[in-house]
């Protein structure tokens, strides 16, 4: 039977390397996970993978929306067969929890439920690129001390004079093709010197500059957990922006109930004290740390303040005039208030009052709330003041 | 037979779309590059692909040895053996390359005409149901005269019938209210014919993606009963011809790495293979008996292949994965317990049903259309006919829109949670639910 099947099969090898439709659908798959990640980036944002990374470049950030969604048993209940080898009993441990079973064979197509959500890995760069586009520094005010530094060249220019070496060659040979084009000829040849054309650079400037944030937050007994997140993952973020405009950027921190003092940054989200609240003690610190260690005349400085709004009435007085002072000297002030139910607090009803260009106020209700307060705080002026 | 040899990211292409010409969508991309990705770390590799076709195609990976060849070319023949022989193939096209090359060429060029993100919605929404097809209508058709008609015990039976005749009028008007009269298995053929939101490239798009998912229904329902047969053969193949020392362990690491078991599920392959074999087995003795009593039986080798032509999964389980052979293969039943998955149950009826329930409608929830015109409102109320397994309800939740999206009205699926019946309602903003 064999003998006579010899001649009833063909051997082929084709060349496959135009077939590309695996790689296209691919790319329309990262297409769809980065609209997915820009739609989604209030949420993103203050994901605890991302704040909690400690300097990791990828994330692994879960995207729901981009499963392939079936009507399919739930996994956790049911029940399966497995083979055991030759001694298993009832009662023994075949997998620990999470655990998936039955990767697929990828014989057939579309057989697999696939038991997982979908996870993609995101470098916390990109995310940095399609946030902070949407950011802007208010108010940047040149230093006394500042020195512009070169930091880099950027070919940036087209010019018709150059070295050879920087020839651009597509828009030689474009303004070529136009020229030829004018005088009736569908032609490249010949290329004339006029045609040439040269990349050529521009040095990139930066102000030689220092940033320091002031975070400062009420560590009373009425911030929880959730609170001191958000504070965490907004600072976060903040300092982070701040990098890429500054060339050095320090923060200090300040806890506070009704005395306030310089902390570590893990004593900052992760101590928490009892008794009432004086936010004025918060601000006079943050002024004497600002006095001692970072003179207005070289430091842009940015105090931002996390509370629950929960202050001793009798104090309010005393925050509204430090806080005039802080921003005399401040490039802006922030005031962002966690609470969830938007209660009237004590500290927002002293606020309200105040008008000035660099005072901001945010009140942050859930997670993705931290994504809107950073675009309060460094809104994108239309009207730019540059 | 066709064989093609193609280099890996092809061939992962194939296994990712089943077929090498089918249309293009983003759920392929993302399976392919989950596949390649696999490959290229090391931990998964395909080496071949069949396809259901006339002549059969096979594509072999070009990195291949001549000896894993030889074993591909045993496996693939029998897989394509099993294509032509087995029932339940007998009505799939063969010609289903050229149809899917049309089909995706006209889904591309829909694509051009009414817009790329506009198509792509449409075909997230067939996906997501395409499995909720009824193959028994590819089969033979059956006329229903025929169920109907009770057998006859006596001659005048038909008298007393004639008491319960209902009046013909009354019974014209129930089934004009009632849409479809039984429960329809086919979603996908329910919405073509009565949704009233289909425009005609959508209906023509629809029409197409059930074509294609009836073609490949028979592979994920004889899953082990194919991968089984293919794998008896490349082993009793390959065991008769002259291997070289090295060759030997070559084929049969390979042989081992194919036909491993797991803990955690049943490799169709493995399991396949030992069903086949003590089918043979127990056959070659009952006809040894059978001859020295002077009478005439099948033989073991005659067995196995009346089996792969009239048997699918299900009934290849039931009628040939005897209690010996679970004991003997050390089958259980697992399940979640709070957050380990234990060892449920070792008793042989618990392990084979378990096995056939996990088979039946490839795998997939039953799902049927109860109603097409609910509240007389032209809503669509599904049914799911539960058995003992609850549905994953945020993955239900996600689907309802989907179909939202194709029935254009509202959309309720019933279904059974911790033992009551639960209905799930979509209204084109927010998933209800509600008890029944």
């Amino acid at each position: 039977m064999e003998e006579n099947q010899k001649s009833r099969f063909v051997v082929t090898e084709e060349n496959w390397s135009l077939h590309r439709k695996g790689h296209q659908d691919q790319q329309r798959h990262l297409d769809k996970i980065n609209e997915v990640l820009k739609s989604n980036l209030p949420d993103l944002i203050s994901e605890e993978n991302i704040i909690l990374s400690n300097g990791k470049d990828m994330v692994k950030i879960p995207i729901r929306s981009l499963d392939e969604f079936k009507i399919r048993y739930n996994h956790d209940k049911s029940k399966h067969v497995g083979q055991g080898d030759g001694d298993s009993a009832v009662g023994d441990v075949v997998a620990q929890g999470e655990k998936k079973a039955q990767p697929g064979e990828g014989k057939e197509a579309g057989d697999q439920p696939g038991q997982d959500i979908y996870e993609t890995e995101v470098s916390i760069e990109e995310l940095e690129e399609m946030f902070f586009k949407e950011l802007e520094l208010p108010d940047l005010e040149q230093k006394e001390q500042s020195v512009t530094t070169l930091e880099d060249i950027d070919f940036t220019d087209i010019r018709k004079k150059g070295l050879i070496g920087n020839i651009d060659k597509k828009r030689t040979l474009l303004s070529a093709i136009k020229r030829n084009a004018i005088n009736g000829k569908a032609e490249v040849a010949p290329i004339l010197e006029d045609d040439l054309r040269f990349k050529t650079w521009n040095p990139v400037e930066k102000p030689q500059s220092k940033a320091v944030v002031i975070a400062m937050m009420d560590t009373s007994g009425s911030m929880g957990k959730f609170e001191k997140y958000m504070a965490r993952s907004f600072f976060f973020w903040m300092t982070k922006f701040l990098r890429t405009k500054y060339e050095t950027v320090e923060i200090e921190f300040i806890a506070h109930h009704t005395e306030a003092k310089v902390v570590s940054e893990e004593n900052f989200f992760n101590k928490g004290e009892s008794g009432g609240t004086r936010c004025s003690s918060a601000y006079s610190k943050a002024l004497e740390v600002i006095k001692e260690f970072y003179p207005p005349t070289s430091y842009n400085i940015y105090p931002v303040h996390f509370s629950d709004g929960e202050n001793m009435t009798s104090d309010n007085k005393k925050c509204l005039e430090h806080v005039d002072e802080l921003l005399a000297i401040s490039n802006m002030f922030g005031y962002a208030e966690v609470n969830e139910h938007r209660r009237m607090s004590t500290l927002m009803s002293a606020y309200k009052s105040i008008e000035h260009p660099k005072f901001n106020y945010y009140i942050l209700q859930k997670n993705r709330d931290v994504y809107f307060a950073l675009k309060k705080f460094f809104e994108k002026r239309t009207e730019g003041l540059r | 037979m066709r064989y093609e040899i193609c280099p890996a990211d092809i061939l992962y292409t194939f296994g990712a779309y089943g077929m090498p010409t089918r249309f293009t969508h983003w759920s392929f991309g993302k399976q392919f590059h989950k596949m390649k990705l696999q490959y290229d770390i090391g931990l998964s590799k395909i080496y071949e692909l069949v396809i259901n076709s006339n002549p059969c195609y096979a594509f072999l990976l070009n990195t291949n040895s001549l000896i894993q060849n030889k074993l591909i070319i045993a496996h693939v023949l029998a897989h394509c053996d099993f294509f032509k022989n087995n029932t339940y193939f007998s009505k799939t096209r063969k010609d289903m390359v050229e149809s899917m090359a049309a089909t995706a060429e006209r889904i591309a060029d829909y694509e051009v005409r009414y817009g790329k993100k506009c198509v792509e919605t449409f075909l997230d929404a067939v996906l997501a149901i395409q499995e909720h097809v009824d193959p028994s209508m590819m089969r033979d058709i059956i006329p229903s005269s025929f169920i109907d008609q009770q057998p006859r015990r006596s001659a005048y039976e038909d008298l007393w019938d004639l008491d319960q005749r209902k009046i013909p009028g009354q019974q014209a008007i129930e089934m004009h209210k009632k849409n479809p009269k039984e429960p329809e298995k086919d979603i996908l053929l329910f919405i073509l014919e009565n949704s009233r939101n289909l425009t005609e490239w959508q209906a023509d798009i629809l029409t197409m993606l059930r074509e294609e998912m009836l073609y490949f229904w028979p592979q994920l329902e004889t899953k082990i009963m194919n991968e089984g047969w293919a794998s008896y053969w490349h082993q009793t193949i390959l065991r008769q011809m002259d291997l070289t020392p090295s060759e030997t362990i070559e084929f049969a690491k390979l042989n081992a790495s194919v036909l491993q078991p797991s803990k955690t599920s049943i490799n169709p392959y493995y399991l396949g293979v030992k069903i086949y074999e003590d089918i043979e087995k127990r056959y070659d003795i009952l006809a040894k008996e059978a001859t020295s009593r002077g009478e005439e039986m099948v033989t073991g080798r005659e067995k196995i292949f009346e089996a792969r032509e009239i048997e699918n999964d299900t009934s290849f389980i039931r009628n040939y994965l005897t209690d010996d052979l679970i004991k003997q293969e050390d089958l259980y039943v697992f399940q979640k317990q709070e957050d380990q998955y234990k060892i449920s149950d070792k008793q042989t009826d618990a392990v084979r049903n378990q096995l056939i329930g996990q088979r039946v409608n490839g795998g997939f929830p039953y799902i049927v259309v109860d109603d097409g015109d609910y509240m007389r409102n032209g809503e669509l109320y599904l049914v799911h006919r539960y058995e003992d397994t609850e549905l994953d309800l945020p993955y239900l939740e996600h689907v309802l829109p989907h179909i939202h999206q194709l029935w254009g009205r509202i959309v309720h699926i019933e279904t059974i949670l911790e033992n009551k019946p639960l209905v799930f309602s979509y209204d084109g903003h927010k998933v209800f639910r509600r008890s029944k």
